[in-house]
């Protein structure tokens, strides 16, 4: 039983690749069908964002579970095919597998490290396996465990609160200056790269109102189209000026078009409102005497990137604290891996005692119908008992050397003693991810389990 | 009762205090939940701490100023927890709190005998509450205004320290001053009001123009053009927090004012 993933990302593969592989939500069920219908695939989850394509799954060998996959993800889409897709792709299993989850879910992985949107969409991904029932006991736990790494790291570190670019530093300030963006308009002045991003930022953050000036009256109205904004012209901005929470300023121009008593004038017309402008021109739009207007705000490209830059640093060493972070909990999950290996041979062990006794005792009671009710019991306690005695040493042994280096070795002995052939499924303790130890602990204190033939075991033998 | 009750208060305050600087400096989370479970604690504490003192006391006496002080620092604290409560903003603890402990400290280096005025009416005490109420508005709207000014200095240098992460929106703070101001305001003025038909019963005189009564009326009036200056023309942020600084200066001086002259008649 291995946990592994196959996928790309922003760092491996381009937008053009990304996008085909995508999968929408409304396709997402038949995806996830599609996934575990694979033989040898257990479990299986699909991450699917504008960044990464990741499949998830629980195999039973390793190389040919990444031959499924990578199958699995060239038939997502018709004009892919396995070998233009191969030189995107990475593989991980086991540690690297899960680690690789959780740096993902703590959005250390990010294009933006530190973003919080990763979190809610592996959850939502979550969300889409279980109704599908693609996962499983060990998948229903790894992807827990990687949802609480998450939350730990945005708890315990300040990776979270990160501005990492300029554009959201921008929206990171107008938060210090306005509590609530959803009234506030924005005035785009020239459309720069980046003042558009900036404006996207904002826009994502339900700033209001989004009105759009550029030197080219239909270049402005195209923009405010696409931003769902109102287009203003060029001659009137400055009188458009007062009705602006924030400016945004970005054009190609080589001189200031904004003035100090520009500004000033504003302010006067908006009854000392604050102001806050972000010039992201260079050379600079914004006559930095502005500085010394009351309640009006200036940022230069400067300032953002100083902000950018301090943050980038900070930033590092939370990354730091998280990696940490995450390595410590891998290992808390391998344990967890290491246990479960344990739990299904002896779930199996006692299966075929329990086997063996029935069988006996059927054939031996048959023959044996001449005895009082009472003695057949005695009979039956006698198997039972001895049956019982005989495997005790075994399961103890194995529960205590569950987290020895040699656990996997006393595992597979155990296994070959009693010819316990076939792994009972994972999903042996119900769907519900139960924590290992209760489900020893039920196991083992109930002498006869019902093994359930499971959809696994059976897809196995087609 | 009241006064074991008044000193625990005053210790959970101090303690409350110190996190609550603390946490001002330092990046920690934890910190302000500790803060403010401390305060909490010292406000259930100032309540039974009232309470009792309101039991223990005739009905007929003149309110003291010990009470006086002590209502107003509990208003206080009910205020910023109301608005803690709502808004999430732990960092005004890390203002409001300090002004309350000052305020409960006065208290106690005052003997529980000095009285705020001399017993000449019987509705004396709706004259102290009423002007107590608009001081804790007017105090609110100080603290906001504090935390105004620091938060527009430290934008306009671009210093983003821990302070800067840690203070809310400017435009948040300018409208807390606002409404501290017109909650105060008409207090006050209710206050003021009550006082003069006291006076008038009591000597036959509204204002008998005393220091101290013409430091309140100047107090008044200078909130009041800044309120309608604000309402009017416009002085709001950068002005407005300014002004409502030295308003509070204002009605410090009175406060005193009131105090010493008590203070003078008992000894």
């Amino acid at each position: 039983m291995h946990v592994i993933v196959v996928g790309l990302s922003h760092k491996t593969a381009p937008v053009e690749i990304r996008e085909k592989l995508a999968v929408p939500e409304s396709r997402m069920g038949e995806a996830l069908s599609r996934l575990t219908s694979y033989s040898g695939v257990k479990e299986g989850l699909l991450l699917s964002t504008c960044n990464r394509v990741e499949v998830y799954s629980v195999v039973d060998d390793i190389d040919q579970g990444y031959g499924r996959i990578q199958e699995f993800l060239a038939d997502t889409h018709l004009s892919l095919s396995s070998e233009q897709l191969t030189p995107h792709l990475y593989w991980h299993a086991g540690d690297r597998a899960i680690t690789h989850l959780f740096r993902v879910a703590a959005s250390l992985d990010s294009m933006i490290v530190g973003e919080s949107q990763i979190l809610g969409q592996l959850k939502d991904a979550f969300e889409s396996a279980l109704s599908h029932k693609t996962t499983g006991l060990i998948m229903n736990k790894v992807v827990k465990k990687a949802i609480s790494v998450a939350k730990r790291v945005r708890t315990e570190t300040k990776i979270a609160e990160m501005a990492v670019s300029v554009s959201y530093a921008a929206v990171e300030l107008a938060k210090k200056i306005f509590s609530d963006l959803g009234q506030r308009t924005v005035l785009l002045v020239g459309a720069g790269e980046m003042a558009k991003l900036a404006a996207q930022h904002l826009i994502a953050q339900g700033v209001g109102q989004v009105r759009i000036t550029t030197r080219t009256p239909q270049h402005a109205v195209d923009l405010a189209e696409k931003f769902g904004g109102t287009a203003v012209p060029f001659e009137q901005y400055k009188d458009d000026m007062a009705s602006a929470d924030i400016v945004l300023v970005s054009t190609g121009a080589s001189h200031y078009l904004i003035s100090a008593d520009d500004v000033q004038r504003a302010v006067t017309a908006r009854m000392n409102r604050p102001m806050f402008l972000i010039d992201i021109s260079v050379p600079r739009n914004i006559d930095p005497a502005v500085r010394h207007v009351d309640n009006a705000f200036l940022f230069d490209i400067d300032d953002l990137k100083q902000r950018v830059e301090k943050n980038r640093a900070e930033r590092l060493q939370e990354a730091d604290k998280a990696e940490q972070m995450v390595v410590e909990e891998v290992g808390v999950l391998r344990e967890w891996m290491k246990s479960l290996e344990v739990t299904p041979t002896i779930v199996a062990l006692k299966q075929r005692a329990e086997e063996i006794k029935r069988s006996e005792l059927d054939k031996a009671l048959g023959r044996l119908a001449h005895l009082p009710a009472q003695d057949r019991e005695l009979v039956e306690g006698l198997a039972s008992s001895i049956v019982n005695k005989m495997i005790h040493g075994t399961m103890v042994t194995l529960k205590s050397e569950v987290n020895s280096s040699s656990g996997s070795a006393f595992v597979e002995a155990a296994r070959r003693f009693f010819s316990l052939e076939a792994v009972p499924p994972p999903d042996t303790c119900g769907e519900s991810a139960v924590e290992p130890p209760s489900c020893l602990a039920r196991e083992t204190s109930e002498p006869l389990i019902e093994q359930a033939p499971s959809r696994t075991t059976s897809r196995k033998q087609p | 009762m009241a006064v074991v009750c008044f000193m625990v208060t005053m210790g959970l305050y101090f303690i409350a205090t110190i996190s609550f600087l603390a946490y001002l400096l330092r990046r920690s989370e934890a910190l302000s939940k500790v803060s403010l479970a401390i305060t909490a604690a010292g406000f259930v504490m100032h309540t039974l701490a009232l309470v009792a003192r309101m039991v223990g006391s005739s009905a007929a006496a003149p309110p003291s100023v010990h009470e006086a002080l002590s209502f107003f620092s509990w208003m206080l604290i009910l205020v910023f927890l109301a608005v803690e409560f709502r808004h999430r903003i732990h960092v005004l603890g890390s203002f409001i709190v300090p002004l309350a402990l000052v305020s409960l400290i006065s208290a106690a280096a005052l003997p529980d005998t000095v009285p705020t005025l001399q017993p000449m009416f019987r509705t004396l005490w709706l004259h102290v509450t009423l002007s107590m109420l608009g001081t804790v508005g007017f105090a609110v709207a100080f603290v906001a205004g504090v935390m105004y000014l620091i938060q527009d200095r430290l934008l306009k240098s671009k210093r983003f320290n821990v302070l800067y992460a840690k203070l809310p929106a400017l435009d948040f703070l300018d409208h807390l001053n606002q409404q501290s101001i017109i909650l105060g305001f008409p207090l006050l003025t209710l206050g003021i009001v009550t006082g003069a038909i006291s006076a008038e019963f009591a000597k036959g005189a509204y204002v008998s123009w005393n220091p101290e009564q013409t430091w309140a009326l100047v107090t008044w009036l200078f909130y009041f053009v800044v309120l309608l200056g604000r309402l009017t023309v416009g002085w709001r942020a950068k002005r407005a927090a300014y002004l409502t600084v030295i308003g509070f200066a204002g009605v410090i001086l009175t406060l005193i004012g009131v105090v010493l002259k008590s203070y003078g008649t008992v000894s």
